[in-house]
């Protein structure tokens, strides 16, 4: 259990306490909190980032940002979305809901919970720093292809090797402490198959992400060696292969958008049984069907080289296994729409936020089987179209996830209900805005606009208006949640055990606010039915 | 010890084996890339091995066209250019065709020439008898010279491909990296 508790706050200047409660806590619901607010910081520093970028395209022309500065842009927001805004999101869940929902008092690991999270801030420090220095941010897509990162990446290339080479270590510490947590400490009778989904979503997560950061930090560290001590991993004229460095990134970087998705998934088989007050279609074809997709995550990184030269075998191979990942994840999306059907459905927050997450992300999976296609992806490569796919797929996937999660179990965190009618509005703001940022980007990339270009020609002007009034909609819907989740933070209704009238599951046995310590009996689970499978 | 923090040291090990493999797992890529790619010839880059005979003339009715392509990488400062842009050729047929370089530094630098074919799948079926791209290349200050590459395109070369481009990229070969440099096999400009 945590030393330095509540209780010991009273006998030190309040300063003194409150710095040794934040960076000493060994609790997983204050760690949890600052997994959250972490995120939630970078979320709204790369989305200014965003801002500038769409500011820059809203007119063809180059007015407001130099290019040089535009590819730093478009760089950082990327790098800080995917590692500090969904990446932190999804462990400050973990972290809270995982000993709640397993009937855990904390995690397995708590002192290495505490160094995996404050690594956290030293790592986007460096990195935002890179912006400050001569040369600029690094400037070559959060892809970091070779040799533009190696021969000629800037002098701040470095920081940014090392703030990937911290972030790794943080995520994988985590990992393990998650599935340790998971193996170890739940409640006895709840058996592997009657974990809640969120759970089980997280346990493959932590898998993947154990199997792919050190890859990722290989991939950097071989960046370091050719930048410095000689070697030529990637540069051809010592007998290396910048094509090398596309495969073991796309190694890392295909099972890394499902790390930034499953754990959405789990979210939504949380939500969407508990406001269609039934449970979930499939659980078993469920979890199933998380597996399957973690795995073929392993074999498909290809299709994001097809137009490398790749012999005609391996596109094959490639578009069909990525095509294969369809079965699984119609499975689920499937399974999310039987759940509702003929459900007691009603339309709070957190379940507008699931059902956009449903509809919007199958659109982004849709556009993905359309890029699996290699014929069609010849075209498609590097434009518009794909960035409007990924988007699809975080945006209302990872994000819009996320948000549901946040008003879901807001008030078990906070013990007041939230803002209902600005929840509402807030959804409805989110869900036009981010379908008038990106859904023009499908027909500009369509009709040929690239992607990572800050300049682009005259008849793709008009889309790109809707675009960046959408991206501007869109941000100031995020700072009306800010308001609401600071609301909710400082009063409001108070929140009873179980919230939610159809929530199951032993998160809602405990009271409302989450006490400091829960579960230091392991509860007794009720019925072996499964209570747990909401 | 009780057997629930037993058995998490124990998890807790081996999942921070498994991160270190994956990291030694990442470097492993590397040779494994490499032998893969020579074995299946699939990233464009031909054998840097002489072939010594040339098999009998299986097909005579297909005729290929093989273009040339020279380049300089960064920081050399030759003027590299193949003297044929491209040629007709027949399963079989043995071929000679030059390559100028010209050295536009006033001091004497060594090279290195690295292939690369497309599509990547005819890698394994140019066969080359010799080659500029075999050693390091050294000219003397403002110094020129045409070099030689023989080869034949083999029979077993996929149906579907009829052209194939081959290209040479001459990269400068750092000072600690120069080899011995074979003179004997250079052809002064005719």
């Amino acid at each position: 259990m945590s030393t330095y508790g509540h209780a010991d706050t009273g006998t030190r200047h309040p300063l003194v306490a409150f710095a040794a409660r934040w960076l000493l806590t060994t609790n997983h619901k204050e760690i949890g909190t600052l997994y959250l607010w972490l995120s939630f910081t970078l979320f709204f520093i790369a989305g200014a980032l965003a801002m500038g970028i769409r500011a820059e395209l809203f007119q063809p022309g180059i007015q407001l940002i130099e290019p040089e500065f535009y590819n730093q842009l478009v760089t950082m927001h990327g790098l800080i979305m995917v590692f500090g805004a969904v990446m932190p999101a999804f462990v400050g869940l973990a972290n809270w809901m995982i000993p709640l929902m397993i009937g855990a008092p904390d995690m397995a690991l708590p002192r290495l919970n505490n160094f995996s999270f404050w690594i956290l801030p030293f790592a986007f420090t460096l990195l935002l720093s890179s912006f400050f220095m001569e040369g600029g941010a690094p400037n070559y897509g959060w892809t970091f292809y070779a040799p533009l990162s190696t021969t000629y990446g800037p002098p701040s290339t470095d920081f940014f090797i090392f703030s990937i080479h911290l972030m790794g270590i943080s995520s994988i510490l985590g990992a393990i402490n998650i599935i340790v947590t998971i193996l170890n400490l739940r409640a006895p009778g709840m058996t592997l198959m009657k974990m809640p989904l969120f759970v089980w979503t997280w346990l493959i997560t932590a898998f993947l992400l154990i199997m792919v950061m050190p890859v990722l930090a290989g991939a950097v560290t071989m960046m370091l060696t050719d930048r410095h001590f000689g070697t030529s991993f990637f540069d051809a004229s010592g007998g290396g292969d910048p094509v090398l460095f596309q495969h073991i990134f796309w190694f890392f970087g295909h099972p890394e958008v499902y790390i930034m998705i499953l754990p959405g998934f789990g979210i939504a088989s949380q939500i969407i049984p508990t406001f269609a007050r039934k449970p979930l279609f499939g659980y078993t074809s469920m979890v199933w069907a998380v597996g399957s997709i973690a795995f073929l995550s392993f074999i498909v990184w290809g299709h994001h080289m097809f137009t490398t030269g790749m012999p005609v075998f391996g596109e094959l191979f490639f578009m069909y296994a990525t095509m294969l990942i369809a079965v699984p994840t119609g499975v689920k999306v499937f399974n999310w729409v039987t759940t509702m059907w003929r459900g007691s459905l009603t339309f709070e927050t957190p379940m507008l936020f699931a059902i956009g997450f449903v509809i919007l992300f199958t659109i982004g999976g849709f556009s993905g089987l359309m890029l699996a296609i290699v014929p069609a992806d010849f075209q498609y490569h590097d434009t518009m179209f794909v960035v409007a796919h990924f988007h699809y797929v975080l945006y209302p996937g990872a994000i819009f996830g996320t948000m549901a999660a946040v008003y879901y179990w807001l008030p078990k965190w906070t013990g007041h209900m939230y803002d209902e009618r600005l929840g509402k509005i807030h959804f409805w703001l989110a869900a036009i805005a981010v379908n008038m940022t990106f859904f023009p980007m499908h027909f500009t990339g369509l009709a040929g606009m690239p992607r990572r270009v800050v300049d682009y020609s005259l008849q793709f002007a008009d889309f790109n208006v809707v675009s960046t009034i959408g991206a501007g909609l869109l941000g100031l819907s995020q700072v009306l949640f800010l308001y609401i989740v600071v609301k909710t933070i400082r009063g409001g209704p108070k929140a009873t055990a179980q919230v939610w009238e159809g929530a199951e599951g032993l998160e809602w046995t405990v009271p409302s606010p989450a006490p400091h310590h829960t579960f230091e009996t392991p509860p007794v689970l009720e019925d072996s039915s499964g209570d747990a499978h909401g | 010890m009780n057997s629930t923090s037993r058995s998490k040291l124990n998890h807790t090990s081996l999942l921070a084996l498994l991160a270190v493999g994956m990291f030694g797992f990442a470097f492993a890529l590397v040779p494994l890339y490499e032998v893969f790619c020579e074995l299946t010839g699939i990233n464009g880059r031909t054998s840097g091995q002489a072939e010594t005979a040339s098999p009998a003339v299986k097909d005579s009715k297909r005729v290929f066209t093989i273009q040339f392509l020279a380049r300089t990488g960064k920081g050399l400062a030759w003027e590299f250019r193949p003297t044929v842009q491209e040629m007709q050729v027949k399963p079989g047929e043995i071929h000679t065709t030059w390559f100028y370089v010209r050295n536009r530094a006033n001091k004497a630098v060594t090279a290195q020439a690295v292939p690369s074919i497309s599509p990547g799948l005819a890698a394994l079926h140019l066969k080359k008898i010799e080659c500029f791209c075999f050693n390091q290349q050294q000219l003397a200050a403002n110094g020129e010279m045409e070099m030689p590459l023989q080869f034949y395109i083999d029979a077993e070369l996929p149906e579907e491909i009829s052209t194939l481009s081959l290209s040479y990229t001459m990269y400068p070969v750092p000072e600690m990296k120069i080899t011995q440099i074979e003179t004997g096999n250079e052809v002064k400009v005719r």
